[in-house]
């Protein structure tokens, strides 16, 4: 019999290292370091996440037949050096500075993988085994591959990889062609992120805040962008205006002619959010959703297939995907669980896999590869309760009905359950393995997680994990967003007008306005970031929705992740634990194992609150 | 050793000789300089790293 053939995929040294197992071809582990070193978007080489993937399937990393790396340091380097060689002599400063790092480590990266390897195993073969995926090759990979499709387009845009910054390939079977590509510097990823920038968040962290602002503003700067930032074209191709951008040569994202068009200066970050800063929200988040229509409309057009894949950071975008899925062109759209850079670990094995051994590939068409993202650790039910109880838990231990229905009546009770079940989620979002849960109808639901639980004055409303066959019920969407990927709206018998009143309000004040009967998830706009829930993918929290659906009518709940602002999300039930005794969460449930905040020793309450550096 | 043969690999393949010559002079130079340095902490530049 053949061995089967093991596949290590690595992503790191950038931001969100992680690593991912295939073995034949079939994922099985993947998990971001961050959950294990518990520092939020850690890139150092992922150790921790290798030795977890590693011990699922019982393997040393000599078994590995191949470690596939997700990006190409050569290329990359060789768009830096034309780049500053462009600008020069404008960019010395950033030159400077990035030379040291580059002539010490990154260039050397093939050598330093092979250490860092070495070092977890020293029968680890070395240089014979490591391939390199390009950037955007391995977001592709990671979209099309595990998606249900035997056919797709696949789009991939992001900040920038190596020269790519968005990519369109044509996938069939286990073939993955190229078609066509934008390059650095031209890139919607860092013209959002410029945005980012400008009204004050972290870039590379803070897109998901200016998506989440932009339902206060209005896209009054729309056609001033379009005009004088990004050349955009019918096709979806486009050319930004390296004028207003600081970022080929500067050590900021946007510069003073940025400024001076929008009229106002960079907001820092402490100062107030204005609607100023809503409006700049909204009209970058419309340029974005016109530039993604207007690209996989040509595509559609173009090519012919009604399947499209989409992955890159652009990808995490949730409300341009739900405009691209109600455009109609195609009919069907999968969007990779992780789509930003810790993705690139399952994409560049995947590629090494399909595309550099030229192995077949399974499609199922209705079930995905990725499996529900429950790619990271699980712990059996005897290791759950010694290790509450090492931590001086106080828990019942629950048979499954009791446990469901139980946890079903704290949610009824308007209690903040967390919820800890199943392997963790590879990927940004919490999907109900581990997951802070809560009553969506209650209107003081969002205003309890925000303060007391997640310690965050947010403008962002939380998710809602509705049933997958009441969906179409509560939101207008009839399709499968299993990922949490796709915003719709709350269906229009639900809304509740805001009064004049109301409208006025800012902010936060706006959203603890009770827009809909299902307010703790309903954005200012009436949208909503929905997670399907289906049986066959994880049974038990569909049976805890369908439990709660039993007692009150509704089957939306509250899924916000197992963290606080900042921290990463937990990983191992002494994390959960941790969380627990750091916030006002009520109840929780790890496993079979329930636990009530009272019953607890008080002695364990930790101050959790300035624990973590905030994001 | 192997990695001036990979980088001359990538040079043809791609067909950036110029490259070459700016790489040796840095490899010199201000190789020399970050070798002596200790350690090389880089700020973070988005589109750098």
């Amino acid at each position: 019999m053949n061995q089967p053939t093991r596949i290590l995929g690595l992503s790191a040294y950038y931001h969100d290292s992680a690593a991912a197992l295939l073995v034949d071809g079939e994922i099985v582990a993947a998990a971001q370091e961050e959950r294990f070193t518990r520092r939020k978007h850690d890139p150092g080489f992922p150790v921790e996440a290798i030795s977890y993937c590693l011990g699922e399937a019982g393997l040393r990393l000599s078994d590995i037949d191949h470690v596939a790396f997700y990006d190409k340091p050569f290329l990359k380097f060789e768009r830096l050096m034309e780049t500053y060689a462009a600008f020069a002599p404008r960019g010395f400063r950033s030159f400077s500075m990035a030379m040291p790092i580059w002539l010490k480590e990154k260039l050397f990266q093939k050598k330093l993988l092979r250490d860092e390897l070495t070092e977890l195993d020293e029968e680890f073969a070395g240089d014979s085994k490591l391939l390199f995926a390009e950037h955007h090759q391995s977001h592709a990979a990671s979209a099309f591959f595990p998606s249900p499709f035997e056919e797709a387009v696949v789009v991939t845009a992001d900040g920038v990889g190596e020269w790519a910054t968005t990519s369109v390939a044509i996938g069939r079977g286990n073939t993955l062609e190229t078609v066509k590509e934008i390059h650095f510097p031209h890139s919607l990823g860092l013209l959002y992120s410029a945005a980012t920038y400008y009204t004050g968040f972290k870039v590379n962290s803070g897109e998901y805040k200016v998506m989440g602002l932009a339902p206060y503003g209005e896209p009054r700067f729309k056609d001033l962008m379009l005009d004088k930032l990004i050349d955009l074209k019918d096709d979806g191709s486009f050319r930004l205006d390296l004028d207003y951008f600081d970022y080929c040569t500067g050590l900021t994202m946007t510069n003073d002619r940025f400024s001076d068009l929008f009229g106002e200066p960079v907001r820092g970050e402490e100062e107030l959010l204005t609607p100023f800063h809503m409006d700049v929200a909204a009209s970058v988040q419309a340029v974005t959703e016109e530039v993604m229509l207007r690209l996989t409309r040509a595509l559609a057009d173009e090519t012919g297939i009604w399947n499209l894949c989409l992955a890159g950071g652009v990808a995490l975008n949730c409300v341009a995907n739900g405009k691209i899925l109600r455009d109609g062109r195609y009919d069907r759209i999968w969007v990779q669980p992780a789509a930003g850079d810790a993705g690139g670990s399952v994409g560049a094995a995947l590629a090494a896999y399909h595309q550099h051994l030229e192995q077949p590939r399974q499609v199922n068409g209705a079930l995905d590869a990725m499996r529900g993202s429950y790619l990271g650790p699980g712990y059996a039910d005897d290791e759950i309760e010694r290790r509450l109880t090492a931590a001086g838990a106080k828990f019942t231990v629950l048979d499954e009905d009791a446990l469901i229905s139980e946890t079903a009546g704290a949610l009824a009770d308007e209690l903040a359950v967390g919820w800890f079940q199943g392997r963790m989620e590879f990927g940004p979002r919490a999907l109900g393995n581990r997951s802070i849960l809560g009553d969506a109808r209650s209107p003081v639901m969002q205003k309890t997680l925000n303060l007391r639980v997640k310690y965050r004055e947010s403008f962002r409303p939380f998710a809602p994990s509705v049933l997958r066959e009441d969906v179409a019920d509560w939101f207008e969407i009839d399709d499968d967003s299993p990922y949490m990927l796709m915003v719709a709206d709350v269906r229009e018998n639900l809304r509740r007008e805001m009064t004049a009143e109301e409208q006025a309000l800012f902010g936060i004040e706006k959203l603890n306005v009770a827009r809909s009967d299902i307010p703790a998830v309903t954005h200012v706009d009436y949208s909503a970031r929905i997670q399907t829930v289906h049986q066959e993918i994880n049974p038990r929290y569909h049976a805890l929705i369908s439990a709660f659906k039993e007692r009150t009518g509704c089957p939306v709940v509250v899924n916000t992740s197992f963290n606080v602002r900042g921290e990463p999300i937990v990983c191992t039930p002494e994390d959960a634990f941790r969380c627990f005794m750091g916030t006002d969460i009520e109840v929780l449930v790890v496993g079979n194992c329930f636990l009530r905040k009272e019953d607890q020793n008080p002695e364990l309450n930790l101050d959790y609150k300035d624990a973590f550096e905030l994001d | 050793m192997s990695f001036l043969l990979e980088f001359w690999r990538f040079l043809r393949v791609r067909k950036k000789y110029w490259l070459a010559p700016i790489l040796i002079v840095f490899l010199l130079f201000g190789g020399l300089i970050v070798l002596t340095q200790g350690s090389a902490v880089a700020p973070f530049i988005y589109t750098v790293f």
